[in-house]
C-alpha cells in the first residue's frame, strides 16, 4: 500500500463513501403475493437455493422488506425490472 | 405476503367451482369449466388492455414520442394515476423521484409488453369454452405472472391492504365487488396449485 503525500487531502467520507457503497435491490412486503410465489421468484430470478430463497421471503414477510441482491447500479436496476415483471414490489437503493 | 389459498367459503359462487392444476410430465394441467375459463379470460384481457391502452395513448403525439416508442423508451416519468397501473408498474426507487423517472423511461415499455405477453399466453392456451388445459413449463411461468397480475389488480380494486383481514367482512352486503372477493381467493388457490405442480 502506497503512502499518500501529506499535503494532499483525501476526503473519504460523505459523497465518496456513498459512491463506493454497493447498490442493492430491496423487495417490499405486500398483502397479495403468495409466500410460495415469492420464494419461487427468488429461486427463478437469482438462482438461489430454495433454503436461501425461503429465508429471504420470510425476511420480507416479517421485516417488511429485505435486500435480495447487491452489485452495480445497472445490475440492480435490471433485477428490479425483472422483479417488477413478476409483480413483486422492488426498489433500488444504496446499501446502508 | 399471504398464505391465503382457500378456494371458497359457503357464500362463494358454487357455479364456478375451484379448478386446480396438477403436475403432468413436462408441465401442469387443469380442467376448466366454461364459466371458469370465462372469468379468467375476461380478467386477463382487462389487464392486457389496461397495460397496453395507456401505453399506446402515450405514443401518439409529436415525433419525439414516436422516436421514444421506436427505441422502446416510455414517455412516462411518473407513477401512473390509476392505482392498479401504479401497482403493476411501480417506481424503481423508493426515495429518489428523479432516478425513478429515469428508470421508468427505460423499463416501462418492456414491463408493459411482458405483461401483455403473459396475458396473451393465457388467452391462447385457455379455450373460451373451457376444457382440459395442458401447459408446458414455459407456459406455466406465463400463467403464474398473468394470474399474479390479475390478483394484484383485484387487490387494489378490493382495497386489500392487510393480509390477515377477513375478506368476507371487507365489503358491505350488496357491494357489487363482493363476487370478486371469491374470484380473488380462487385465483390464489389456482396460482398455489400451479406452483405446487411445477416440475
Amino acid at each position: 500500500m502506497g503512502v499518500a503525500p501529506a499535503e494532499v487531502e483525501q476526503p473519504v467520507t460523505g459523497q465518496d463513501a456513498a459512491l463506493d457503497a454497493p447498490w442493492v435491490t430491496v423487495v417490499w412486503n405486500d398483502p397479495v403475493n403468495l409466500m410460495k410465489y415469492v420464494t419461487y421468484v427468488f429461486q427463478k430470478v437469482f438462482g438461489y437455493p430454495r433454503a436461501k430463497a425461503e429465508k429471504l421471503m420470510l425476511d420480507v414477510h416479517h421485516k417488511g422488506r429485505a435486500v435480495v441482491s447487491a452489485g452495480s447500479r445497472e445490475a440492480m436496476e435490471r433485477d428490479a425490472e425483472t422483479l417488477h415483471g413478476y409483480g413483486l414490489w422492488a426498489t433500488v437503493s444504496h446499501d446502508s | 405476503m399471504t398464505w391465503d389459498i382457500f378456494p371458497a367459503d359457503e357464500e362463494g359462487d358454487e357455479s364456478i367451482g375451484a379448478a386446480a392444476f396438477r403436475p403432468v410430465p413436462g408441465g401442469a394441467a387443469a380442467f376448466f369449466e366454461q364459466a371458469q375459463a370465462g372469468v379468467i379470460r375476461s380478467l386477463v384481457s382487462q389487464i392486457a388492455e389496461l397495460v397496453s391502452a395507456d401505453s399506446n395513448a402515450a405514443e401518439t403525439g409529436p415525433d419525439s414520442n414516436d422516436m421514444e416508442a421506436q427505441l422502446g423508451l416510455s414517455s412516462h416519468a411518473e407513477l401512473p394515476d390509476d392505482p392498479v397501473l401504479a401497482r403493476l408498474l411501480p417506481d424503481g426507487y423508493s426515495d429518489d423521484p428523479l432516478a425513478s423517472a429515469e428508470f421508468r423511461r427505460y423499463t416501462e415499455e418492456t414491463l408493459r409488453s411482458g405483461k401483455v405477453a403473459s396475458a396473451q399466453a393465457v388467452l391462447s392456451s385457455l379455450p373460451p369454452g373451457g376444457g382440459e388445459v395442458r401447459l408446458s413449463e414455459a407456459e406455466c411461468q406465463q400463467w403464474l405472472r398473468a394470474l399474479n397480475d390479475v390478483r394484484l389488480a383485484l387487490s387494489v380494486r378490493l382495497g386489500i391492504t392487510d393480509e390477515n383481514e377477513d375478506l368476507s367482512e371487507r365489503l358491505l352486503p350488496g357491494d357489487p365487488r363482493s363476487a370478486y372477493i371469491w374470484v380473488y381467493q380462487w385465483l390464489a388457490y389456482l396460482q398455489d396449485s400451479l406452483l405446487e405442480a411445477l416440475p
